[in-house]
């Protein structure tokens, strides 16, 4: 509760004045009943003026007569009618505040939490997540403080202004109230406990549900291209079926909620009525008394029932919170706030990297090493080239450079100094990336290119663009640069994609270039003619390429080999050829086809 | 790098403003017609909505009988609360006479009471049957609307899909399914509950007192109005607000899915500064639309407040009079109240079928999309496809006026082996998609044994053709059902030598289960190359004479691909084989290599002669040669 308090604070006015706005809409709703009840036994004449409270007592001489006092009480509920209206009104105006800027605050925070993860975190919550809890979490979230904010003190406020009223108009009466208020509470406590289990059975059936339409969607070709439409229209049949029967299951529970209400409310009804005639056959109690009496049970079984959504909504919101605060409570596990003043300052001058017996796995917990005992030393300028087959460890290894993750053991040193004592924003600032799985943004080919340097010149622009072999097909776009980008780029084709990727990295003009496997779906000329084009512009900046092919790699200073997280080679084209075997393995497998060439 | 502009922001990722842009230029399969559309809000023609609500009514129509049912009830259960209310009057008017004698008076109240426990009874009864009877009306309905949505959604041609986002047609099956769910459930009861109460009030308050009902009757106007003004200025927040969240929710799903990026490219600072903009602007449009959401509960009740208080008075005089009874009056404070619940209802039931009838939209709207012609002559169909393949100035573009094949024609006769080769974006993709009719081509024709492909059903044709698609997708399910996804009725054991030869027998051997391993999220759990042995596998199953490989290999690494030769050969062999790849090695022995560029075949022929030629595929070539 405390760690909310914080989206609390700013606006605590508003989350007070809110509800207090709501009580005046309670105390009026509680006294009009007992107005109604003045004017039928004082106003109609059935008591006497002697019996009435020293409030009536002085309308009543104030308006001199039974009519004039029938409309001075008419009048008195009109205000407090108004003022009911004014408190609603003022009392939806606030709780609209506090809880929009509650909301409002929280998405931010989140939002610049996620900024701050690691990738490790984020791999962790994985991307699909982290946006329902931004979206779908804080909106649960500010529906509850919503309802909250007018219903908190507005249903127990109801519920126990009518107990008092009802207390002041009959004591005696009261009893029957004794009786069935804690029967009601544990029946609707039994209701909703047989309902919350199934309401969870429903919502994992509609995940499936969802998931399902999802799959086939994504999968459309594939469903088409093996004519499986029918089976999955099966599978789907299916899953909507217990969809259904879940959907069933907890709603029949649900809609037992109001016959019960109606039960208690009118069993209570019955024996106000016995009772309350009993006494008015005897005269203890008056006709407007009654009325008022049997109104307020009305008002206290509704606010119980009330009271009984609150916690409906409420079970949903706590998940929603603890979804919430799971990403606000993260550690981050990558920070630089712990950074000397002097190290504050060091930027990447030359860009020599070492690998110092370093050992990573992705999960603390398991025991599989994704890297294990690296050691290497890259000198400033040097072309390296990484090659192995998939799964071992190429990508893990360049991403430790920038600190994408922490090593669990060694140390990665830059320009001499430990990559921990730089700040993630020039140790990043220092190297550009080019990511296995890149994402382009919605936005102009322009904006896309300007996020590796905000101020570069349109020549710069178009000057990288063409090293990176995007200048000749952006140009040929109707609007050039300015061509619009959809979410996920998918307007151009995977090789367009990653040229630009290639662009956006270079204008950042970094110390350190990273290509991660990057010209995957570039076709052969083009990738030879950006790697041409590279070597010519990337004089003193040192430069990983991770390749599939050795044509891809075969000119670099040095060749690492590498298998299941181990280097198990470095050196020339030549001298891997001649003594590395698996170097020759995967020479040999992609040199076999130009024979004839 | 700055940030954008919230104007900029808000036309970037508002869904509806971005549907209205104009939509780039178009190479792959992936850039079809403008993304999304708009959709927002029933169109308000009211022809249009007529039809839309019988259509809906035709979904609960077939539960004739159960909605009957459900009526009686409703009316069963208004009528015995409206007694129930009334019978106030005579128990007061007779218990507080004080003229009859006190155990007289005792024996009516008893008598009346157990009638009353009666009529109550009945209504607790025939409320409870009408709930659950709706309910499993409407649960049945919306199932069905579901499964005509889902089995509809299968028929359609990959075109459409090309023009919806994922999340867009999935928020037909949650959402607009729900809203209209909603409606069902509540709506149709609730506009029966309301007017029988309405008109029942209205008869009892009528036999009641006249004059007493006219003040009631000032006061209607005054809530509806004072209500339609709080609901027109709700429902343009309300808009806004939406707007506004979507482009929040736009913002968000881009930026933290490509978080790597941003963070590689020390971006941090700038989307945060973004987010705040739009977050900021979510914020006063949400502050409107809580707020004028919020007061019209209050508004609206409170003046029935205020009618409660004028009967009151004008009762009370009344009765002064003595042309009214303190009975008529405690009954008659009731029904003002009453009175206004049922408006109160309406107005807020008004927001309820909005929703429910844009949803209902966009849910026909798709069932009302054109589907991938049937065909239904399948006697027509060839015994069998033997495999040879040809196409006659074929020209095709995926949006009109950009045309991404021109003038395409060749020959492939059955069990050869015809390979692509060219940059991206030539249209080697499209040539594929083209042989298996996701999309059909404006000019020209292409013929499988002779037989022009618009003549063979659809079906037919696809389950002669296997395809290893460019993204690799795999099915939540163990690896043995994904592999059978290639041909439903083969045994494990044909499971097992599909892996085999598609080089994905060791690996799986080496997951947790083996073959009974569940693969979730699209085999996250894999790598890319993994996923493409099992996408191979797939194939390799089925027993189609023709088969498509795009850029099958292309996440294998070259050893790997090395392996899986021998299995692909034996894939191939004896079936007419498409490849696409931009490793050349892999084409090098197809039987004919068709070099595209810019959609157009610009040489043709085996390796060696296209060497020969020293046109393009000899530039390509020797461009990786000559670095080699």
């Amino acid at each position: 509760m405390k760690k909310w308090y914080k989206y609390i604070k700013p606006y605590l006015p508003y989350f007070i004045i809110g509800p207090l706005c709501m009580i005046v809409e309670v105390v009026g709703e509680v006294l009009m009943p007992k107005f109604l009840a003045n004017i039928i036994d004082y106003g109609t004449g059935a008591r006497d003026i002697e019996n009435a409270s020293e409030v009536i007592k002085k309308i009543y001489s104030f308006a001199g007569d039974k009519s004039p006092f029938v409309i001075a009480i008419m009048l008195c509920m009109v205000i407090t009618a108004v003022l009911m209206m004014l408190g609603g009104v003022g009392g939806a105006y606030f709780g609209a505040k506090a809880s929009v800027n509650f909301a409002a605050d929280l998405r931010e925070d989140i939002y610049r939490q996620v900024q701050k993860f690691s990738f490790a975190d984020i791999d962790k919550f994985s991307t699909g997540s982290l946006v329902t809890r931004l979206t779908n979490d804080v909106t649960q979230l500010q529906n509850f403080i919503n309802m909250v904010l007018r219903m908190c003190l507005r249903s127990p406020g109801m519920l126990i202004g009518g107990i008092i009223m009802a207390v002041v108009v009959n004591p005696g009466l009261t009893a029957v109230l004794a009786v069935s208020l804690p029967l009601l509470a544990v029946a609707i406590f039994f209701i909703m406990k047989t309902a919350f289990p199934r309401f969870s059975v429903q919502q994992e059936k509609l995940d499936n549900l969802n998931s399902t339409v999802q799959e086939n969607v994504t999968n459309v070709r594939v469903v088409k291209s093996f004519v499986r439409e029918d089976f999955e229209t099966e599978k789907f049949r299916q899953a909507n079926a217990l969809y259904k029967t879940a959907g069933i299951n907890s709603m029949k529970v649900m809609i037992l909620m109001s016959p019960v209400m109606t039960f208690f409310m009118n069993a209570t009804t019955i024996a106000v009525y016995w009772i309350g005639g009993n006494m008015l056959v005897n005269n203890s109690m008056s006709t407007g008394n009654l009325t008022a009496f049997i109104t307020y049970i009305t008002q206290i079984l509704m606010s119980l029932m009330m009271i009984s959504m609150v916690f409906i909504t409420a079970s949903r919101a706590t998940a929603s919170g603890k979804r919430i605060r799971e990403v606000l409570d993260e550690e981050v596990d990558i920070d630089d706030v712990e950074i000397s003043e002097e190290d504050a300052a060091r930027r990447i001058s030359s860009g020599e990297i070492e690998f110092r017996n370093v050992s990573f796995r992705y999960y603390k917990t398991s025991d599989e090493k994704v890297l294990s005992d690296i050691n290497l030393k890259i000198p400033a300028g040097a072309t390296v080239g990484i090659i192995g087959s998939t799964g071992a460890g190429k990508s893990t290894l360049v991403s430790l450079i920038a600190r994408l993750y922490d090593a669990d053991e060694g140390e990665i040193l830059i320009d001499g100094a430990d990559v921990r004592d730089y700040t993630l924003y020039n140790l990043r600032e220092g190297v550009g990336f080019v990511l296995q799985k890149n994402t382009l943004f919605s936005g102009s080919i322009e904006d896309n290119l300007r996020w590796g340097d905000s101020n570069a010149t349109e020549e710069e622009i178009k000057k990288y663009a063409s090293i990176a072999q995007a200048d000749q097909f952006v140009s040929q776009f109707t609007d050039g640069y300015n061509t619009m980008l959809d979410q996920g780029a998918t307007n151009i084709s995977g090789g367009q994609k990653q040229r630009l990727c290639i662009a956006r990295a270079l204008i950042k003009k970094p110390k350190i270039l990273v290509l991660d496997d990057s010209t995957s779906a570039v076709d052969t000329a083009t990738e030879a003619k950006i790697r041409k084009a590279l070597s010519g512009m990337l004089g003193d900046s040192t430069v990983i390429i991770i390749a599939q092919r050795i044509s891809s790699v075969k000119d670099a200073d040095m060749i690492v080999v590498m298998n299941e997280g181990r280097i198990t080679g470095t050196g020339t084209h030549s001298e891997l050829l001649a003594g590395n075997e698996e170097y020759r393995e995967i020479y040999y497998s992609q040199a076999d086809g130009k024979e004839g060439a | 790098m700055a940030a954008r502009t919230l104007e900029e922001l808000r036309s970037r990722y508002n869904t509806v403003a971005s549907a209205q842009r104009k939509a780039g230029p178009s190479f792959g399969p992936g850039g079809g017609p403008a993304r999304g559309r708009p959709g927002q809000g029933p169109k308000g023609k009211p022809k249009e909505t007529a039809k839309t609500i019988k259509r809906m009514w035709s979904y609960v129509s077939d539960y004739k009988l159960r909605l009957v049912l459900v009526v009686l009830c409703m009316l069963m259960s208004t009528c015995t609360s409206l007694v129930g209310s009334y019978i106030m009057r005579p128990i007061i008017n007779n218990v507080a006479a004080a003229g009859t004698p006190a155990a007289d008076r005792l024996v009516y109240l008893a008598k009346i009471l157990t009638i009353l426990a009666g009529i109550y009874l009945m209504g607790i009864v025939s409320n409870y049957l009408q709930q659950r009877i709706m309910l499993s009306v409407s649960q049945s309905a919306s199932e069905r609307l579901r499964n005509d949505l889902f089995t509809k959604l299968q028929t359609l041609p990959v075109r459409f899909f090309d023009s919806e986002t994922t999340g867009g047609i999935m928020s037909r099956f949650t959402n607009d399914i729900d809203n209209i769910d909603t409606m069902l459930n509540t709506t149709l009861v609730q506009l029966v509950s309301a007017s029988v109460t309405l008109t029942g009030t209205f008869f009892f308050m009528i036999y009641t007192n006249i004059w007493l009902t006219l003040v009631t009757v000032v006061f209607i106007p005054l809530m509806l109005f004072s209500g339609s003004v709080i609901a027109k200025k709700s429902s343009r927040f309300y808009t806004a607000q939406q707007a506004a969240l979507g482009a929040v929710n736009g913002y968000i799903e881009e930026s933290v899915t490509g978080q790597k990026a941003v963070k590689v490219f020390n971006h941090e600072s700038v989307c945060v500064e973004e987010f705040r903009l739009l977050n900021d602007d979510m914020r006063s449009k949400q502050l409107g639309a809580q707020f004028f959401g919020g007061i019209m509960g209050p508004v609206v009740g409170n003046l029935s407040q205020i009618c409660y208080a004028v009967t009151a008075g004008v009762g009370g005089i009344l009765c002064m009079k003595g042309v009214f009874d303190i009975g008529g009056i405690s009954i008659f404070a009731g029904y003002s109240r009453q009175f206004s619940m049922p408006l109160n209802m309406l107005t807020q039931q008004a927001s309820t079928i909005f929703a429910a009838l844009a949803g209902a939209e966009r849910v026909f709207g798709v069932m009302d999309s054109t589907p991938e012609d049937a065909f239904d002559t399948p006697d027509e169909n060839p015994p069998r496809i033997e495999g040879n393949i040809s196409f006659k100035n074929v020209t095709f573009g995926y949006v009109e006026g950009k045309t991404v094949l021109r003038n395409i024609s060749l020959d492939v006769e059955k069990g050869r082996k015809i390979a692509f080769v060219g940059s991206t974006g030539a249209g080697k993709t499209t040539i594929t998609n083209l042989i298996n009719r996701f999309y059909d081509i404006n000019e020209g024709e292409i013929t499988v044994d002779g037989i022009d492909i618009k003549k063979i059903d659809r079906k037919f044709l696809r389950t002669n053709i296997a395809v290893v698609l460019q993204d690799t997708h795999l099915f939540t399910g163990t690896v043995m059902e994904n592999i059978r996804y290639g041909r439903p009725d083969a045994t494990d054991e044909e499971v097992i030598a599909a892996a085999k030869s598609a080089s994905a027998h060791s690996f799986i051997m080496r997951l947790s289960d083996g073959y009974g391993t569940m693969l979730e999220g699209d085999g996250q759990n894999l790598s890319q190359g993994q996923r493409q042995l099992l996408n191979i596998a797939r194939a390799a199953i089925s027993k189609a004479p023709i088969i498509v490989l795009d850029e099958a290999t292309s996440s294998v690494d070259t050893r790997t691909e090395k392996h899986i030769e021998h299995g692909m050969d034996r894939l191939m062999k004896d079936r007419t084989t498409f490849v696409i790849a931009h490793r050349l090695s892999t084409v090098r022995n197809s039987d004919k290599i068709m070099v595209l560029e810019k959609g157009e075949i610009i040489e043709s022929g085996t390796h060696d002669e296209l060497l020969a030629l020293k046109g393009r595929y000899y530039e390509l070539y020797s461009g990786n040669a000559e670095l080699d």
